[in-house]
């Protein structure tokens, strides 16, 4: 039996749960055994080559690309979990969302007391870059998302054990440390 | 500035816990509540500004910006857009030439939405600068603004054709309706106050009064239904220098108003059941905590304490009893729906913000002030005297085995006579709509927002504590009504408003599933909406208080029992579907930056 593919991606987080997911220490030897990467920044693969059984999201949705992505791994992926408090609600890139898009621009690149070089008041409006949405989105409310893995980020026993979990079929252990966090 | 505000504290003997008053008496005098005065006050207080501007921010009618000098406050209630809001405040925007929200350029005239005054019988209404303005047509708020832009005193705004029963009496002066359509054993002329006090206490002890009200099985008229007499026993028992009694007038459940009418009629009734309760549990002091809507209500409340103390029913050795002891003050709120919950309105009496306590303890150990007290609706003091003047045992022929006695309903909305019903417990709701004149009724809001939605098919449950339980509001919804968008979300808008923010539960999942109903009725919603809808409702439970509790109550009840509603409204051939548009959500930043958007469509 081939084993079971999985992809992950990044999209307005901050790597954390990338990191997060690493922290399995040597238990990583074990994955490698378990799994196969593809799309991931793990391998550097960057565009789906085959169908995959588990894409992991990390970030919330700020920009067209984000929904790019994320679509494109709806659409390639059997599960989609979303991973951290980012991709579940949102998370610190969504502090903006009271606050006009308009405003969030003239602050960073034209009022902003840190502004020093940008005299003509040049706006990133280049067709290449991704389009701004006009707030941040939870990856639920883009695409439909199987599950959630929450902590900011989730601890990497909580990545290990969903990720197993999810590669054996067997019910996934949620001891009350896991899913308390205060 | 500086003097008023020291005036005020003075008058407090600078007591913190009468902030609430204080901000009162500032706010009626200047019209709001400014920087300098929070500044003074705090300063004299000996508090915090934060401190003094955390209670300032919790209650809806305090503003630290000026009002306007008539300041207007138009229900936002379903029963007040049934009944023509809508004309209503376009014709106050158009003639004040201001939108809902703001004040006037010159200051005169500010416009602002309120949650539910009580006085569902008689929508649309407005408060203006403490005045009720009932029935209003567009005619009438011509008139009326027309009548503030030439300052005219509010007084002169007042028509002349006072409402029924006590409304028209020089202290009262209102043009609310009592709208009384049925009586019993509360609201009936047949008791002549202070009979109890002067002639049953004399021959009773404090226990033999809780006897009697145990032995009568009532249960509390607020809605929670718990059992007075073992409340009172409770309290009586608790260890403490003082005990006290706090009558609960806060109504702020949405569609329910009879305890303005029991107020207006038989308050004499109410404070003597205050008497007689602290009489029970060892009491001196009592306070009616009182909502901030009924403020045209003081002179006069004031007034009955004021007789009542002449006549020797309030004060010292009441009834020649040595050592019964007992006086009421009036508290007013300031406009929170959450400060209904007793530990909440505690809170609210202590001069803070109106956040339920975390129970055990409850009240009736630790409460006003940390002592024992016991906290009860206007029904239940105004019922307590009439079981001790006629015995618990008399009580219990009224209603039925597990809720005894009667209650005041407050029914409004589609029906024929819209007022305040006195029945026996036991009354189905079949009977109640041929009572009111109510045909092709299509649900009934029992109990308010926090209630249930039921439709025809359940007309045949009995209100009482075992089937359909109620606070007594109950508003009708005719066939014409379009009960997800004009109800359920006005409701659920409520909720949102008025939590007062302490757990998250309340604070959050009111929001999330108010939008996921919305974009239901917006027809993106799908199959597995409802599903969502309803587990998220249990995660309500979770919450510190009542409101929390039930804040989900709107759509969890609708969607039981009118779910066919929803499912209409669903795509069927669709599993997954939020409503993102991305073309629209990225139209602002793009035209900010000045870029054509570009979609690839794969």
């Amino acid at each position: 039996m081939s084993k079971p593919v999985v992809a992950t991606t990044s999209l307005a987080g901050c790597f954390g749960c990338h990191m997060s997911l690493l922290d399995i220490d040597e238990r990583i030897l074990t994955l490698i055994e378990l799994v196969e990467f593809n799309k991931s920044p793990v391998d550097d693969i960057k565009t789906f080559t085959k169908a995959v059984d588990i894409g992991l999201i990390e970030g919330g949705v700020c920009n067209s690309e984000n929904v790019e992505v994320l679509k494109s791994f709806r659409k390639n992926c059997k599960i989609l979990v979303s991973v951290g408090e980012c991709a579940i609600m949102g998370g610190l890139p969504a502090l903006r969302n009271g606050i006009p898009v308009e405003e969030c621009l003239h602050e960073a690149y034209i009022g902003g007391p840190t502004v020093q070089l940008n005299k003509d008041g040049i706006m990133p409006n280049d067709d290449e870059l991704p389009m701004l949405l006009d707030k941040v989105y939870p990856c639920h409310e883009i695409v439909k998302i199987d599950y959630f893995l929450p902590g900011c980020p989730p601890r990497a026993d909580l990545i290990w054990d969903a990720l197993v979990a999810l590669v054996t079929g067997d019910p996934m252990k949620l001891p009350y440390e896991v899913v308390k966090f205060d | 500035m500086e003097n008023t505000v020291k005036q005020i504290v003075e008058k407090y003997n600078s007591n913190r816990n009468r902030l609430m008053d204080m901000l009162i008496d500032i706010q009626e005098g200047e019209g709001y509540i400014s920087r300098d005065a929070i500044a003074t006050l705090s300063q004299l207080l000996d508090m915090s500004q934060a401190d003094v501007e955390q209670t300032l921010s919790f209650y809806h009618f305090f503003s630290t910006k000026p009002r306007g000098k008539y300041a207007v406050y138009l229900n936002n209630s379903p029963v007040a857009y049934m009944f023509g809001r809508e004309a209503i405040k376009e014709a106050f925007e158009k003639s004040a030439g201001v939108r809902f929200g703001e004040v006037s350029s010159d200051g005169k005239i500010g416009l602002f939405d309120t949650a539910c005054i009580g006085m569902n019988d008689q929508e649309p209404a407005a408060i203006i600068n403490n005045m009720v303005f009932t029935r209003l047509t567009p005619y009438r708020v011509r008139e009326l603004v027309k009548m503030m832009k030439e300052d005219k005193p509010i007084e002169e705004l007042r028509k002349e054709s006072f409402g029924d029963g006590k409304n028209y009496l020089p202290s009262l002066r209102s043009m609310v309706s009592s709208n009384i359509r049925r009586k019993g054993m509360i609201l009936s002329d047949d008791y002549h106050f202070g009979t109890v006090l002067r002639e049953k206490l004399p021959t009773l002890s404090p226990e033999g009064v809780i006897g009697e009200i145990k032995h009568s099985a009532i249960r509390g008229r607020g809605g929670a239904g718990f059992p007075t007499g073992l409340k009172w026993e409770f309290c009586r028992r608790a260890k403490g220098d003082k005990h006290y009694v706090v009558c609960n007038a806060d109504e702020g459940e949405p569609g329910t108003f009879k305890d303005r009418v029991i107020l207006t009629e038989k308050p004499e009734l109410v404070f003597e059941g205050m008497a007689l309760a602290g009489y029970a549990i060892g009491g001196e002091e009592g306070i009616l905590y009182i909502r901030y809507e009924y403020r045209y209500m003081k002179d006069y409340l004031e007034e009955v304490l004021h007789k009542m103390r002449k006549e020797g029913l309030l004060g010292t050795n009441i009834s020649g009893i040595e050592g019964f002891n007992f006086d009421i003050r009036i508290q007013f709120g300031a406009g929170a729906y959450v400060c209904g919950e007793e530990s909440a309105l505690l809170e609210s009496l202590e001069g803070k913000r109106g956040e339920p306590r975390d129970k055990p303890p409850f009240p009736v150990e630790k409460g006003y002030l940390g002592y024992p007290t016991i906290i009860n609706n206007v029904e239940t003091f105004a019922t307590a005297v009439r079981i001790v003047q006629n015995g618990g045992e008399w009580f219990t022929q009224f209603g039925t085995d597990d809720s005894t006695g009667t209650k005041i309903l407050s029914i409004s909305g589609d029906c024929m006579f819209p007022g305040v019903y006195e029945v026996n417990w036991g009354f189905n709701v079949e009977d109640m709509l041929d009572m009111v004149g109510a045909y092709d009724v299509q649900a009934v809001q029992v109990g308010g927002p926090s209630g249930t939605l039921i439709g025809p098919d359940e007309f045949h449950r009995t209100l009482g504590y075992s089937d359909l339980s109620t606070g007594g509001s109950m508003i009708i919804f005719g066939q014409q009504r379009n009960l997800l968008r004009d109800v359920v979300v006005n409701f659920m808008e409520f909720f949102i408003d008025e939590s007062c923010g302490s757990c998250s539960t309340c604070r959050n999942m009111t929001q999330v599933m108010n939008n996921k109903l919305k974009k239901i009725l917006a027809g993106k919603g799908v199959p597995n909406d409802l599903k969502d809808l309803q587990e998220w409702g249990r995660v309500l439970n979770a919450s510190r208080c009542g409101l929390g509790q039930t804040a989900a109550n709107p759509i969890i009840s609708s969607l039981k029992n009118f779910r066919h509603l929803y499912e209409t409204l669903l795509q069927k051939d669709k599993d997954f579907d939020e409503g993102f548009d991305l073309e629209k959500s990225v139209q602002a930043s793009c035209s900010y930056v000045g870029r054509v958007p570009v979609f690839n469509h794969h």
